[in-house]
């Protein structure tokens, strides 16, 4: 049965015949349950929706109906690549909500299980959008190997490799084990060696240049209007890194650079992926240096039975894949009166339409896979 | 950036014809919020897109919410004569507040790096009243974020482009984020080890309250 909600093209006129293509929800491209309902002519695309909803499981609902401290296990869930960067994320909105403090070495914690999600969101990022141009498995094995290693690192700190719920309001649940330092240090330390040996190889291939260079432009002025954020902002030469504007956690204490890109394209997007993962284990040689010992929660803070005082907050960070924002209302009772994801998967999918107007329908792929989507976070 | 009076006052000056109001938020977050007046709500948005003081260029997060009708109680200070004495005694007041839905904007500029502004506009009521103008038109970023306030919350967003449900499928008939939504019950039960688990947790609660 043909899809109700999407509208067909005219039928053949004086353009010529055109070609609808349901790409998904099961395909191996779309990284879960997704659709794109193409119109092809020939082999350009046309027109292009996204259809999803196939995950969807009202994250948001549940939340309501739940303690604030309740929903923080399905803040894993969201994005399940990243559950370190979705529980601070959510901690954070509660923090402004309720005004709690974070300790200095909570802090610490934070930016460093934060910066080593990012080493292995965009590693692996990097290996699927790869296997999308055709190189089936090997650079996803690569990619996983360096991903084990962060995910060892997790396990032995919050007792779980992917669902971590790891953190709390005002702080992070349990102290680091002992020795987790220095493999951490060890990960941060060797993790260049693996980038460089990653760019020899991919950086310059004919294959990838071909495939991405001038592909899916995304022009800088769209992608501001579009609400586009995180690398493939930046990858259209917009100089907006949330880690720098809104300094939350103790970000203004580190010395990193913001990689920026010139054309937009596929390729540009990739590269800034590379970049930042540069960044990235600069940050984390800098605070596993510094991190101070003392408490790892606030006191004051309370998890059982907590009730922030009536009122709202949006709170931010800037997560793997872009902005991760929870807006949270109190209305004083122990459960939130609204609760909202702002999923950074699910807004820069906004622009995917006209990134993919006037390609080809194998470029598509591609281009889906710079996007950086999961559908957890999309769907909810 | 400037105080949220002074936008309100710009604005004001410069959509003529709009009126703002400013909400208070007395949490810690302090984030206040500008009501907008339905009609002018999309002029008032460009405005503050292309003002060269303001530039709030990014729509970062649109969001609904719902407000059902209910009893508010207040406690106010009333001048009253008790035997035949003047007194201040306190009483409270009770008003009935009609239902509405709300939808939430949070900005910011990526040209000047500040934000958020926050804007919120209503419906008139929560049954056929419930338009209220889309913002698409002035950020893109809007698009799926309506789509899924139409989808989730049941406001019709006049002006907007494609608006279709988005999480939902087509044949769907409720709102499931509405307060009043109710969800349906014919799932088939089966008791399963975490009932075991449930009752040790209210035993334990309950000795818990006790002590």
């Amino acid at each position: 049965m043909p899809p109700k909600n999407f509208e067909l093209l005219p039928k053949a006129g004086a353009e010529g015949d055109f070609l609808e293509v349901a790409m998904g929800p099961q395909h191996p491209s779309t990284h879960g349950v997704f659709r794109m309902d193409v119109v092809l002519d020939g082999e350009r695309v046309v027109k292009l929706k996204p259809v999803f909803g196939y995950l969807h499981r009202n994250h948001e609902k549940i939340a309501e109906n739940t303690t604030y401290l309740g929903s923080m296990p399905y803040t894993d869930r969201l994005d399940y690549f990243c559950s370190m960067t979705n529980n601070w994320a959510y901690a954070l909105s509660i923090e402004k909500l309720a005004g709690l403090a974070v300790p200095e070495r909570a802090e610490y914690i934070r930016v460093i299980t934060g910066e080593l999600t990012r080493l292995l969101n965009h590693s692996c990022l990097i290996g699927f959008l790869l296997q999308d141009m055709g190189a089936l498995g090997t650079p996803v094995m690569y990619a996983f190997r360096e991903r084990e290693k962060i995910l060892d690192l997790f396990e032995s700190l919050s007792g779980s490799r992917m669902m971590c719920n790891y953190m709390r309001f005002g702080g992070c649940r349990c102290d680091l084990p002992a020795g987790w330092i220095e493999e951490a240090k060890q990960v941060a330390d060797n993790f260049p060696r693996f980038l460089d040996e990653f760019e020899k190889l991919l950086c310059e291939n004919e294959i990838l240049m071909a495939r991405t260079q001038g592909v899916g432009v995304l022009p800088k002025e769209l992608a501001i209007n579009a609400g586009v954020t995180g690398p493939m902002l930046r990858a259209s030469g917009v100089n907006y890194d949330i880690r720098k504007v809104d300094k939350y956690g103790i970000y203004d204490r580190f010395q990193f650079r913001v990689p920026l890109g010139d054309h937009g394209d596929t390729y540009d997007r990739f590269m800034i992926r590379v970049l930042e993962m540069h960044e990235s284990a600069k940050i984390l040689q800098q605070a596993l240096k510094d991190i101070p010992s003392g408490p790892i929660i606030d006191p004051k803070a309370k998890l059982r039975g907590f009730r922030p005082k009536a009122g709202e907050a949006y709170g931010r960070i800037e997560a793997p894949k872009g902005e991760l924002g929870f807006y949270v209302i109190s209305d004083g009772s122990p459960n939130p009166y609204r609760y909202r994801v702002r999923p950074p998967s699910l807004i820069n999918l906004t622009i995917l339409e006209d990134m993919c107007l006037g390609n080809m329908v194998a470029d598509v792929v591609v281009i889906l896979g710079s996007v950086d989507i999961v559908l957890g976070e999309v769907d909810r | 950036m400037e105080a949220l009076e002074q936008i309100k006052s710009r604005v004001e000056a410069a959509v003529s014809g709009a009126k703002l109001e400013i909400i208070r938020n007395d949490s810690p977050s302090g984030q206040h919020s500008l009501l907008l007046d339905n009609a002018h709500a999309l002029a008032v948005a460009k405005f503050l897109r292309d003002d060269a003081e303001l530039r709030l260029d990014y729509c970062a997060n649109a969001t609904g919410v719902d407000w059902p009708e209910a009893e508010l109680t207040e406690k106010i200070r009333v001048k009253k004569i008790v035997d035949g004495v003047e007194k201040e005694v306190e009483e409270v007041k009770k008003t009935l507040r009609p239902g509405y839905l709300e939808a939430v904007y949070h900005l910011y500029s990526m040209e000047k790096k500040h934000g958020p502004v926050i804007l919120r506009f209503r419906t008139e009521n929560r049954t056929d009243k419930n338009h209220l103008p889309s913002l698409t038109p002035a950020w893109r970023s809007a698009e799926f974020q309506e789509r899924e306030i139409f989808d989730l919350y049941g406001i019709v967003f006049d002006g907007h482009p494609d608006l279709r449900r988005i999480l939902m499928w087509d044949e769907f008939k409720d709102f499931p984020m509405r307060k009043d939504y109710v969800e349906p019950d014919d799932y088939e039960y089966e008791p399963t080890p975490h009932d075991e688990v449930l009752e040790k947790v209210k035993q334990h609660q309950a000795e818990e309250v006790k002590a």
